[in-house]
């Protein structure tokens, strides 16, 4: 009995009461956001703010539910709940709705699921299982080749919905993998990779290039490591491929909008007719949300008093765009707070997967805060115009049931798992 | 090392967000007003603005109302051009300069488009209006006047310009403000305080309801009434009399220094600053620099007053005590000084004393006072410094600081002023011609009127002032407070008496109205012009000075009449008209006042334009206006005659 009466003490208080701030504050957000007129009823279920209060609801009784099952649960039934997973993403080519383009929903009465928001945990929970497997060595390629297979199975299968942001969520795996052990070279390509491309796009292919060969001679000849000049020159003719290529890629495979974006980003349009009409069309948000977070100033115009909340300038602003109302209502105080709260649950989720004894814990835990971090990351740099248009929700704060209950499981799976770590020697 | 990099990237994507909300909020944020908030639209409640009335409770100035066509051109939207023009009755060419200016100004303030509509194209226009977007009416209230008289006193509105929008941020682009005249000095008081409304936009620019339930709107604060110390049937009858002349008529009432008229000429019809064609006809007024007709002569005009001012060089010698009423100069039809001679209308040898010295205007007499005050010490420059004080007193050489929106100081010199001119010696002979109210002596038509209601009150002057009740309000002390001048009251009796004589026996003699003891003082002034940068002399300007009843004095005058050769010839007649209209409210002296109505100087003012060699004085021919001109003049006369005979 004594054990019984332990056990609520032992969930991590400061995680959970992270989750509850965050859930809270984007609450009254959302409220700002989206009410109209001037009779407010809370519990209007046509409104945003209304089935929000209901999505809360469900996800305090799934909390119960999640902390009551056993945690040994979670990873005996892993590749099993990641399997339906996959089978309900699979089930959208058939039975799913179109919603924006993207053709990721299920469609019940006025309720609608996105299955693609719970693949993320039950990714997640196959990861850990393949990888804490004893057999499992990420140093041999056929492991590597497994594991992959895993995550980008999932990752194909929104891409192929049209949802691209869903699809860069599964790259958090990468932090989950490098910690388990992948070779550091993945780290070094993928890091390159983002580096040639970024550059190639905004000077050139030829400067890249220069850029390339210096860097390379210059780890050549100065690294105490002895490296085999074949080798050098060999990543070297890689990185000049590339970045000749990268414009191909741009040009051909990218899809028009996404070309736009990123063109946006790294300030290559200079036609001020063609900038004059993205402002009116895909970066009309980003434009309206920027000024609508620079004009909440120092201290914000108050709950329920930003102007440009009131009068619907930033669309879809209780959904992706949700951070803007936080910056204009409640000004930088407000705003750095919200950044503070998800860097110190980020940090405590970190902390926590660290103290882990399981391998299979650890690596959850470390997905759980390498997922959210992704989100984070993009979401708000989206949103202040730090990084290109990518539709993804804020955790926690966005509108919408399937975001918020795919990230109760997630957290709450490890809050449960951690839990039981001192039962686990 | 590995177990690192996500806490890393963690906290730098922390750090960098943190900065980048510091950079949007906090460093790069203007101060959050709601006037620069472009989902906030401010909509202006204009007031009414204020009535004038004149001193009898005349109504001078209303108001009518006028549409504006207003655009923020970053809210307009593809629209028919073609209806648009149409509508608003102008060209395509037209509306995209009119466009491109708007948006040269700013694309997100709203600017004029079209001004002034009139009521039938704004009743059409009103209906089509939500057709085009980014463009609203915006109405507001034009003057009205009541009155063609008096556009030099009632000033005009005009659309504020960009220096005021800036210095008073008040003022938003077309609004109106007061250019001239009472319209620019009582501007606040009759424009009032407009209204506004915030009203919170959605991103499709509609409105969805008062921003805050209207916590900050403001009502409108209306303009308020005026009451101006300008008696309409005199500025009417004064502007009548000096048509066809230029020059100044301003008339006091010394008992308060309210100013009863304020005449400027060539005037024109204050209608016609109103509405659509205002800036064609200001422009015409503008560009008419030879007559200068937005020139207010009355006020900005400076001229050497000449004789008048030996009035004020007599009452100087006797406060200095350099000279007794009863001291005699004899005049040998002139004045000699040095190896100098200064010339006198006086019959050779003629003993004068002040009073008859006054009646004659006899330059050797006043050239002997001027010369003893200077001279009272032994040290002009002392002398002249005196004298300059005692001058300065009537509130000559300086501004009025009054309720008029233009001036002018005049000049009395003094010894800082001759040091450039006479830096080593200087002796009293030099500036001999101040004696005669020429040389350096300058003043304005409403300084010398003010320096007869100073004699008429014996010593003391209130500020010459257009206002006379504010709603509400009491008028400042500035206007209620006499200011006393340095001369002693008795030395006032004998200069009056020999203002008297003048009309009695002297210059102005032919001028005398019946039941009535008129003071005056007349002038004749050399002056000159440069036209081509030719130097040339003109006809002697016609100066008038008067006050009346000589007990008690009611209305204190001065009258200049451009190049109207002598004193008495214009300036002389028109003052004692406005005075007998004044006082007895008829004319008597119907003779003075067709003489005046039958005679321009148009003639004259076009001499040194011609081109021709012409010549002055007695070389001016009486040019007589052609009967359809008369005819109307005369129209008027009657007219103003008949209104003040209904009135009573």
């Amino acid at each position: 009995m004594a054990r019984e009466t332990n056990r609520h003490f032992k969930f991590d208080w400061i995680t959970i009461l992270l989750f509850f701030f965050l859930v809270g504050f984007g609450w009254l957000n959302i409220l700002s956001a989206s009410h109209t007129g001037s009779s407010l009823n809370y519990f209007d279920i046509s409104q945003p703010f209304g089935k929000q209060i209901i999505f809360i609801s469900i996800s305090i009784i799934l909390i119960i539910l999640l902390l009551a099952i056993d945690a040994k649960f979670y990873e005996r039934f892993a590749s099993v709940i990641y399997l339906i997973s996959m089978l309900s993403l699979v089930g959208l080519f058939i039975f799913g709705k179109n919603v924006n383009g993207a053709t990721s929903w299920y469609s019940f009465g006025s309720f609608t699921i996105q299955p693609s928001e719970f693949a993320k945990f039950a990714t997640a929970l196959a990861v850990a299982k393949f990888v804490s497997d004893l057999n499992t060595n990420l140093n041999t390629f056929k492991d590597q080749i497994k594991v992959f297979a895993i995550i980008i199975t999932p990752a194909i299968l929104v891409l192929l919905q049209n949802d691209t942001g869903s699809t860069i969520v599964y790259g958090a795996f990468f932090f989950v993998l490098y910690r388990e052990g992948l070779p550091k070279h993945y780290l070094n390509i993928g890091v390159s990779l983002i580096l040639i491309a970024i550059l190639s796009l905004k000077f050139g292919a030829i400067i890249t290039s220069i850029i390339a060969i210096l860097v390379a001679l210059g780890f050549h000849f100065l690294s105490k490591k002895k490296t085999r000049i074949h080798y050098t020159v060999l990543v070297l003719i890689a990185a000049i491929a590339v970045s000749f290529s990268i414009k191909l890629f741009y040009n051909n495979i990218l899809q028009p909008h996404q070309k736009d974006r990123i063109s946006l980003w790294l300030r290559l349009e200079k036609d001020p007719i063609k900038l004059h009409k993205m402002k009116k069309t895909f970066a009309y948000n980003l434009n309206e949300s920027e000024k609508a977070i620079g004009s909440g100033g120092l201290t914000g115009k108050g709950f329920m008093q930003g102007t440009r909340t009131t009068g619907k300038f930033v669309p879809e602003q209780h959904t992706d765009y949700i951070f803007s109302t936080v910056g204009e209502e409640w000004g930088f105080l407000g705003s750095s707070m919200v950044v503070i709260a998800f860097v110190l649950l980020l940090l405590r989720i970190l902390h926590l997967a660290e103290l882990q004894k399981s391998q299979f814990s650890r690596i959850y835990g470390y997905s759980v805060a390498a997922i959210i971090f992704i989100h984070f990351l993009i979401n708000i740099g989206m949103v202040m115009g730090l990084i290109p248009t990518i539709g993804i929700p804020l955790p926690m704060f966005s509108f919408g049931g399937s975001g918020l209950l795919s990230f109760t499981f997630l957290i709450f799976i490890f809050v449960k798992l951690d839990s039981n770590r001192i039962n686990e020697w | 090392m590995r177990q690192f990099l996500l806490f890393i990237s963690i906290i730098v994507v922390g750090l960098i967000f943190i900065s980048r909300l510091f950079y949007l909020q906090v460093y790069n944020s203007e101060a959050h007003s709601l006037f620069d908030d472009n989902a906030i639209r401010k909509v202006y409640d204009y007031p009414e603005r204020g009535f004038v009335y004149d001193r009898n409770g005349k109504l001078l100035v209303a108001n009518q109302p006028s549409y504006d066509v207003m655009v923020i051109p970053r809210e307009v939207e593809p629209l028919d051009t073609l209806e648009f023009c149409a509508l608003l009755k102008i060209n395509k060419d037209q509306f995209i300069d009119k466009y491109n200016k708007a948006r040269h100004y700013s694309p997100r303030l709203p600017s004029v488009f079209v001004s002034h509509l009139s009521k039938e194209d704004y009743a059409v226009l009103q209906e089509k209006m939500r057709k085009f977007h980014g463009f609203y009416i915006q109405k507001r209230s034009l003057r009205s006047y009541e009155t063609n008289i008096g556009a030099n006193v009632l000033g005009d509105l005009g659309e504020v310009n960009n220096r005021t929008i800036e210095k008073h941020p008040y003022y938003k682009m077309g609004d109106l403000i007061g250019k001239q005249g009472i319209e620019a000095s009582y501007e606040n008081t009759l424009r009032g305080v407009k209204g506004i409304k915030f009203i919170q936009k959605d991103r499709f620019n509609r409105n969805i309801g008062p921003y805050k339930n209207g916590e900050y709107d403001t009502i409108p604060e209306p303009g308020k009434d005026i009451t101006i110390t300008i008696d309409e049937t005199l500025q009417a009858y004064g502007e009548i009399l000096m048509k066809n002349k230029r020059g100044g008529v301003i008339a006091i009432e010394p008992a308060t220094g309210e100013i009863l008229a304020m005449v400027a000429a060539p005037t024109y019809d204050p209608n016609l600053l109103v509405g659509r064609d205002r800036s064609k006809n200001f422009t015409k007024l503008y560009n008419d620099s030879i007559a200068k007709p937005l020139f207010n002569r009355s006020l900005q005009g400076v001229y050497e007053p000449g004789s008048p001012f030996k009035l004020m060089n007599a009452l100087i010698g006797l406060q200095e005590g350099v000279i007794s009423p009863s001291d005699i100069v004899t005049c040998y039809r002139g004045y000699h000084y040095g190896n100098r001679f200064m010339k006198c209308h006086c019959a050779y040898g003629t003993r004068n004393n002040l009073v008859a010295g006054i009646q004659h205007s006899c330059n050797a007499y006043f050239a002997t006072v001027y010369r003893k005050i200077l001279d009272r010490n032994g040290n002009a420059s002392e002398g002249i410094d005196a004298w300059s004080h005692h001058a300065k007193s009537f509130g000559l050489g300086e501004f009025l600081n009054n309720d008029l929106y233009v001036g002018q100081k005049g000049r009395i010199p003094d010894r800082e002023y001759y040091k450039f001119a006479y830096p080593k010696t200087f002796y009293s002979t030099y500036t001999i011609s101040n004696a005669i109210g020429q040389g350096e002596v300058a003043t304005t038509p409403i300084q010398l009127a003010n320096m007869a209601a100073a004699i008429a009150n014996r010593g003391h002057y209130f500020t010459p002032h257009i206002i006379k009740h504010i709603e509400n309000e009491t008028l400042p002390d500035q206007f209620t407070k006499p200011k006393h001048t340095s001369i002693d009251k008795a030395h006032f009796e004998p200069v009056i008496e020999g203002m008297l004589q003048v009309y009695r026996r002297g210059t102005a003699a032919s001028l005398q109205v019946k039941d009535i003891d008129i003071c005056g003082k007349t002038g004749t002034v050399e002056n000159f012009t440069v036209v081509d940068s030719v130097k040339m002399q003109l006809t002697d300007h016609s100066i008038f000075l008067a006050f009346a009843p000589k007990d008690n004095p009611k209305i204190a005058i001065s009258v200049f009449v451009e190049n109207g050769y002598w004193g008495s010839r214009y300036a002389g007649k028109i003052a004692s008209l406005m005075i007998e209209k004044y006082i007895k409210g008829y004319i008597t002296r119907t003779d003075l006042e067709d003489f005046v109505l039958k005679h321009s100087l148009e003639d004259e003012y076009e001499k040194p334009y011609s081109g021709k060699p012409f010549s002055i004085n007695r070389g001016a021919v009486y040019q007589v206006v052609d009967d359809k001109e008369y005819a109307s003049l005369k129209e008027k006369v009657k007219k103003l005659e008949n209104a003040n005979k209904l009135e009573d």
